[in-house]
C-alpha cells in the first residue's frame, strides 16, 4: 500500500467534507461500540480477563524466542514449513517462491492485514500471480482498486450504493441494492475461484507454540474455503501473534470477539495444524507459515514493546473520536486509528508518519477499551518526544513552545505576561465577552468564538485582596 | 468539617487558564474549600502544570516546570485545583524522573496530595454540605483526564444533586472528548471543530440550558462553539454553581469587568 501519511491533514480535510464517508462513519459509531458495551456488561469478569490477557502477552513477549522456536519445531513435526522473514520484501519473495514451486496462476486470499503491510497483492501481480480476495469487504475493495480503512471491517468507509455500483460495473449483472442479492452475487463469482486456485493464503489471528497450529477467526467462512481447497496453504503472520498453548489462545479469542464486534465468539474459528494427513478428508498438501518480523523484534525491549501486545481487535479505532471524524484512509497507511498512530511510525519511519501520533487529544478512550491495556496515549507521547529530541517537530511548534516555556519557568515574568495578555484579550473582546476573530489564534476562531477573560487575572485579584 | 478541628492546609493550584480567563473559578474553589473547613493558600511560584510541553514531547522543559511546581507546593497537606486535566498532569510528574532521582520521591509525595476539587470534597473530605441553589436545567460533560486518569464520574454528580433547584439531565456521549486537547484544537483545528460540533449537538439534544464541566479548557471550547452557532446555552464551571457564585455572566457572555476599571 502506498504511503500517504504525510498528507494526513489534507486527507482529513477531504474526509471531513465527504458526505458518504461521514454517513458510513456514523454507522460505525452506532454499531461496534454499542455492541462491545453490551458484551462487556454481560460479562462481569471482563476486567479480570483483560488483566490476564495483558499479563500473558507480557510473558510471551519476554519469552518470544522460546515460543517461536517451539512453534517452528511443532510445525515441522506436523510436516509443514516455517519461513522467517525479516523484511516485507523477504516475506513477499518467500511467498512468491512457494507459489512458483507449485506453478500457481491464481491464489485465493483470506483477510490479512499483514499481507497489506508487506504489500503482497501488488508484488504477486507484478510477478504473474493473480491474488483474489475472498473476504467480502476485501473483495469489494479489490474490485474498486481500493484499500482497507479499518482492520476488521475493511470496507467500512463504503455505503451500500458504492457496493451496488461496483458490482453492477464489474459483474455485468442487473443493478441491485438488496444486500442479500449482492451477497449471492459475490458468492457466485468467488465459488469458481475457490475451486480453481492453486494456493490459498490466509493470515493468522494467533498461532500456538505447543501444537504448531495457526488459527483464523471470521464471520463469513471464506477463510475455510481459502485454506482447505487449494493444494498449498500459506499462512502469513507476524511474530508477536504466538501464544504458548491452546488454552491461552482461547483467552485471547474471548477478548478479541467481545472487543471487536461485541460477539461472545466469532462464527468461524478455524485451526490449521500442518498439511493433510493420510486419511484426512480434505486439507492442503503443503503447509507453509511465513513469519514476518518487519521491525517487530526491534520493538522488543524498547519503549514500544507494549504495542506488541496488540491483538488487532480494532476497539481503539472504533472508539476514537478522531478516527470517527476522519476515517481510516486519512491515516495514509495500513494501520489506522490509535494503534496505527503508534505502529505506523515504527514501520514507515517517524519522518513519514509524525503527524499521526500528534493527531490525538490524549482523551484516553482508546486505552480504556483496549483489551490488553496498551497505554496508547503514552506510546504516542513517546513518538512526540522522539520527534522533539530529533528536532523533527515543526518550527512553529518549537518556537511557540520555547516562548511559552521561557515565561512558565519564571513566575514573576509570567504574571506580567498573563496580566497583559489578559488585558489585551478583554480589550479585543470589547463588551461582548468573546472574540470572533483573533489572527494569532485563527485555528480557534475560524470555527468557534474565543471567550474573553471575565476580569483581571486571578493572581491580580487575589493579590489585591479581592476574595469573591 | 468541624471548626474545632485543626484546619486542613490546602495549597490552591489555580491553573493557568483559570488565572487568565476565569478568575471566578479560583475564588469559587477557595470558597468551597473554606466551607469544608480548609485553610487555603495560593503559592506564588506556580504558573502552569506543564502540559503543553509534556504533550509536545519536550521532556526537559516539562521536568523543569515539574520541579518548580513541586517546590511551590512543598509542605501543603493537600494540593487542590479546579481541573482534572491539570491535577492529572501533577500526577504524571512521577513518570518524569528516574528511580534514583531525589525528585522522584518528591513527585510521588505531590501525587499523593494532589486532588481535583470535586474528588477532594467527595473522596477525601466526605463533604456534602452544599448550600447553593441554582434554578436551571443542566447537563454535565465528563472531561477526559478527570474521568479516565482520576476516575471522576460520580463525584460532581453527587455534589450537584445537593444543589437546590438544579435539574440534571445526562447528554448522550457525555464521556466523549470535546476536541479541545490543549494544542490539538489549534494544530488540528478542523478535526477539533468536528468533535466540538458533535458535542454541541449532544448538549442541545439533552434539553439543558446550562452546560457544566470541571475543566475550563473544555468549557472554553464548547462555549465558544455554542456561541458561534448562536445557541442560548450557558457554560459554567461546576464550582461556580456549587459555591453559589453564578451572578456573573457565563463563559463567553458579556464581560462584566469592563464596566469596572480594568
Ligand atoms: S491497540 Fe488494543 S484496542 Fe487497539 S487494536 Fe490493538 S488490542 Fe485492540
Amino acid at each position: 500500500m502506498q504511503i500517504n501519511s504525510p498528507a494526513f491533514k489534507e486527507n482529513a480535510r477531504i474526509a471531513l467534507h465527504d458526505v458518504n464517508l461521514q454517513k458510513a462513519l456514523g454507522n460505525l459509531k452506532a454499531g461496534f461500540p454499542t455492541k462491545r458495551a453490551a458484551a462487556v456488561a454481560r460479562m462481569p469478569e471482563f476486567e479480570q480477563l483483560r488483566d490476564e490477557g495483558t499479563a500473558l502477552k507480557n510473558h510471551i513477549l519476554e519469552n518470544l524466542d522460546i515460543y517461536l522456536e517451539q512453534f517452528e519445531e511443532n510445525v515441522v513435526k506436523n510436516g509443514g514449513h516455517v519461513h522467517w522473514c525479516r523484511t516485507s520484501k523477504d516475506a513477499c519473495k518467500t511467498i512468491l517462491d512457494i507459489c512458483k514451486e507449485v506453478d500457481a496462476k491464481t491464489v485465493t486470499k483470506g483477510k490479512s492485514m499483514v499481507s497489506e503491510e508487506i504489500n503482497l497483492n501488488d508484488y504477486l501481480e507484478k510477478n504473474g500471480v493473480e491474488p483474489i480476495e475472498t473476504d467480502l469487504g476485501e473483495y469489494i475493495l479489490q474490485l474498486r482498486g481500493d484499500h482497507p480503512s479499518h482492520i476488521i471491517a475493511p470496507a467500512i468507509h463504503l455505503n451500500l450504493e458504492d457496493v451496488s455500483d461496483i458490482f453492477h460495473e464489474k459483474h455485468h449483472r442487473p443493478k441491485s441494492s438488496d444486500p442479500a442479492v449482492l451477497m449471492q452475487e459475490a458468492r457466485e463469482m468467488l465459488r469458481q475461484k475457490f475451486a480453481s486456485a492453486d494456493v490459498g493464503i490466509t493470515g493468522a489471528n494467533f498461532f500456538v507454540a505447543e501444537t504448531g497450529s495457526t488459527i483464523i477467526v471470521t464471520n463469513e467462512g471464506n477463510g475455510d474455503l481459502t485454506q482447505t481447497l487449494p493444494k498449498t496453504h500459506i499462512v502469513v503472520t507476524s511474530i508477536e501473534k504466538v501464544v504458548p498453548t491452546l488454552e491461552d489462545m482461547t483467552l485471547f479469542l474471548r477478548l478479541l470477539a467481545r472487543s471487536a464486534t461485541g460477539q461472545e465468539f466469532t462464527v468461524y474459528n478455524t485451526l490449521s495444524t500442518g498439511p493433510r494427513r493420510a486419511g484426512d478428508q480434505d486439507g492442503p498438501e503443503n503447509f507453509h507459515v511465513v513469519l514476518v518480523d518487519n521491525g517487530r523484534s526491534e520493538m522488543v525491549g524498547s519503549e514500544f514493546q507494549e504495542m506488541l501486545r496488540c491483538i488487532r481487535c480494532s476497539a481503539c479505532m472504533n472508539h476514537c473520536p478522531v478516527y470517527g471524524a476522519v476515517g481510516g484512509h486519512s491515516y495514509g497507511w495500513v494501520y489506522p486509528g490509535p494503534m496505527g498512530s503508534v505502529l505506523t511510525p515504527k514501520m514507515i519511519g517517524i519522518e513519514n508518519a509524525g503527524l499521526l501520533p500528534n493527531a490525538s487529544t490524549f482523551c484516553g478512550k482508546c486505552e480504556s477499551v483496549c483489551p490488553v491495556r496498551i497505554p496508547l496515549p503514552k506510546l504516542m507521547r513517546h513518538w512526540r518526544e522522539d520527534e522533539f529530541s530529533r528536532h523533527l517537530s515543526p518550527k512553529a511548534v518549537r518556537w511557540g513552545l520555547g516562548g511559552w516555556a521561557f515565561f512558565a519557568k519564571r513566575p514573576a515574568l509570567y504574571r506580567i505576561l498573563s496580566s497583559s495578555s489578559n488585558l489585551f484579550l478583554r480589550l479585543a473582546a470589547g463588551k461582548k465577552g468573546r472574540i470572533k476573530k483573533l489572527p494569532l489564534a485563527s485555528g480557534w476562531t475560524n470555527w468557534r468564538d474565543m471567550p474573553a477573560p471575565s476580569g483581571k487575572t486571578f493572581m491580580q485579584q487575589y493579590k489585591s485582596g479581592k476574595k469573591d | 468539617m468541624q471548626s474545632s478541628q485543626k484546619p486542613i492546609q490546602v495549597g490552591l493550584f489555580v491553573t493557568c487558564l483559570v488565572d487568565m480567563f476565569r478568575p471566578s473559578i479560583g475564588f469559587a474553589t477557595i470558597k468551597l474549600l473554606e466551607s469544608a473547613g480548609c485553610q487555603v493558600e495560593v503559592p506564588e511560584a506556580q504558573t502552569c502544570c506543564g502540559q503543553p510541553a509534556f504533550n509536545s514531547g519536550d521532556k526537559k522543559t516539562t521536568q523543569e516546570i515539574a520541579r518548580q511546581t513541586i517546590q511551590a507546593f512543598d509542605g501543603y497537606q493537600y494540593v487542590v485545583g479546579p481541573s482534572g486535566s491539570c491535577i492529572g498532569m501533577l500526577h504524571y510528574y512521577v513518570d518524569l524522573f528516574d528511580e534514583d532521582d531525589p525528585w522522584k520521591a518528591r513527585a510521588e509525595s505531590l501525587k499523593s496530595r494532589a486532588f481535583e476539587i470535586t474528588s477532594f470534597l467527595t473522596d477525601v473530605l466526605n463533604f456534602d454540605q452544599v448550600l447553593a441553589s441554582y434554578e436551571g436545567h443542566a447537563t454535565y460533560h465528563d472531561s477526559c483526564s478527570g474521568l479516565r486518569q482520576l476516575g471522576i464520574k460520580q463525584q460532581p454528580r453527587k455534589l450537584l444533586a445537593k444543589v437546590a433547584g438544579l435539574e440534571l439531565s445526562e447528554m448522550e456521549e457525555a464521556e466523549t472528548c470535546c476536541g479541545f486537547g490543549g494544542t490539538f484544537c489549534v494544530k488540528y483545528a478542523d478535526i477539533s471543530n468536528r468533535m466540538v460540533e458533535n458535542k454541541s449537538t449532544y448538549i442541545q439534544d439533552s434539553g439543558a440550558t446550562t452546560l457544566l464541566g470541571g475543566d475550563l479548557g473544555c468549557l472554553l471550547n464548547m462555549a465558544g462553539k455554542l456561541k458561534r452557532e448562536g445557541h442560548n446555552i450557558e457554560a459554567r464551571h461546576i464550582v461556580e454553581v456549587l459555591a453559589g457564585m453564578t451572578d456573573e455572566p457565563a463563559i463567553g457572555e458579556a464581560a462584566y469587568s469592563l464596566g469596572k476599571p480594568l
